[in-house]
């Protein structure tokens, strides 16, 4: 049964398949709206997750089809001690499709491995996101039209942020990339990645401080949040949040077509002048994240009929 | 120092001096009934020193454990006082409930009776990662 728990369980090919689903489904909607009738998606989120679990939602209801599930751990059977296999082979006899995140890393390989219907990883701790990758992915095609000879830069916490590991390898697969890292001291990318990934695929990158010396250079600039609940100390988190904040006035010295992404939720790293900047993607990566679990739903409800 | 030689048994040869005791464990020596002895720091032409362990049962031994903390290892399988079989060693591609996985954001840290799997990434580097959540196996 196909699932899908990290980005790199599908080919380029066949993400460039799914992204070519999603344009088609934002063209011709309404071809879409009775694919699923008659299917159900269950939303398993262990922790609360409101806007992936609504675009999920919303995903499976523009196609036609139904929505069960459940937002929290205490309103599950995991609060009366049931094992998540157990979960996931009981769910299975209820949903064509499971979505689901949990607070636990690998949470949702163990699900996969015990459910009878295809699995999507909805975030599994700090381990990985995929569908936020997706949307990522079809936000750089829809923006810049391709994948290979872009210089990406990536800003704030690069060492907790899911979402940029998991960019950054699926990038890693397409030619001419350049990466940009800027973030402090304290929330470098990790060596592995940069040895297993960048290195690996021959992809040269460089690490800043500062994001005014990196901003003329880039054509995509994914922003993050320095995530207050990775700290261990609460004065470092202070010290480190407002380090980079991005205003109209450092976006004077950017290219005209660059892309500003961003996975969202923003705290104050993107100061809310950026909004009507027409660079400014991050909301449309939101709408380009629900196509995206649009033609994946699809893709794998396809691949379980056969 | 003179350990007797063995009849029926296994020796693990040329393991890497200082490794022999993390073998011991792993391999779960200590609860065997047989004769088992764990030799360390012995002169080798090789190796300059190594560690044998030898045991004085016939009894089957997880080779992937032995792959895994010391690859350059040998098991010598002893019968009626002669060498009658050599096994070669190599890096298990996976490991199954020999280490676990020490994240305590990793789903095996809470669900019952989910197996410890490690799989190989790197065996240049000797790395393992947690398949669950792919934190890096402590080096032995």
């Amino acid at each position: 049964m196909r699932s899908l728990i990290d980005i790199l369980d599908f080919t380029v090919e066949e993400l460039d398949a799914l992204i070519r689903t999603a344009c088609d489904i934002i063209d011709n909607p309404t071809a879409y709206a009775e694919r699923c009738r008659g299917k159900k998606l269950a939303t398993l989120f262990f922790e609360p997750s409101t806007r992936t679990r609504l675009s999920f939602e919303a995903a499976m209801l523009e196609l036609g089809g139904n929505v069960i599930g459940f937002s929290e751990a205490s309103s599950s059977s995991a609060a009366k001690g049931e094992s998540l296999a157990d979960t996931a082979r009981v769910i299975s006899c209820y949903a064509d499709i499971i979505a689901m995140r949990h607070p636990k890393e690998g949470a949702a390989l163990v699900a996969a491995n015990n459910a009878t219907v295809p699995v999507i990883n909805a975030g599994d701790g700090g381990h990985c996101h995929p569908t936020q990758t997706l949307a990522d992915l079809l936000t750089i095609y829809r923006e810049k039209g391709r994948f290979d000879n872009l210089t990406v830069g990536f800003c704030g916490d690069l060492k907790f942020g899911r979402t940029v590991h998991s960019l950054i390898n699926a990038l890693s697969r397409y030619a001419g990339i350049r990466v940009v890292l800027i973030s402090p001291e304290e929330l470098k990318l990790p060596s592995y990645i940069k040895k297993d990934v960048l290195a690996k695929a021959g992809i040269p990158y460089t690490q800043l401080t500062d994001l005014e010396e990196a901003i003329p250079q880039l054509d995509i600039l994914y922003m993050t949040r320095v995530q207050r609940e990775r700290f261990f100390n609460e004065e470092d988190y202070l010290r480190l949040k407002d380090r980079y904040i991005l205003d109209a006035k450092k976006l004077e010295t950017a290219k005209p077509d660059l892309c500003v992404m961003h996975p969202l939720p923003r705290v104050n790293e993107i100061s809310v002048d950026v909004d009507k900047d027409a660079r400014a993607c991050y909301f449309k990566q939101v709408l380009y994240g629900k196509y995206m679990r649009m033609a994946l739903i699809l893709k794998l409800l396809e691949e379980a009929a056969q | 120092m003179k350990i007797d030689s063995i009849q029926n048994g296994v020796v693990i040869d040329h393991i890497t001096a200082g490794c022999g005791m993390r073998l011991y464990e792993l391999l779960g020596l200590a609860s065997l009934d047989c004769s088992v002895a764990l030799i360390k720091n012995v002169s080798s032409k090789k190796q300059g020193h190594k560690d044998i362990i030898k045991i004085d049962a016939d009894i089957p031994v997880n080779l992937d454990v032995i792959g895994y903390v010391d690859p350059g290892a040998t098991v010598n399988i002893i019968r009626g006082g002669v060498l009658a079989e050599k096994r070669t060693i190599d890096m298990p591609e996976r490991l199954v409930n020999v280490i676990k996985c020490k994240n305590p954001r990793c789903i095996t840290s809470c669900e019952q009776e989910l197996e410890h799997i490690f799989k190989l990434t790197d065996k240049e580097n000797k790395v393992y990662r947690c398949l669950y959540c792919e934190t890096k196996a402590d080096n032995h």
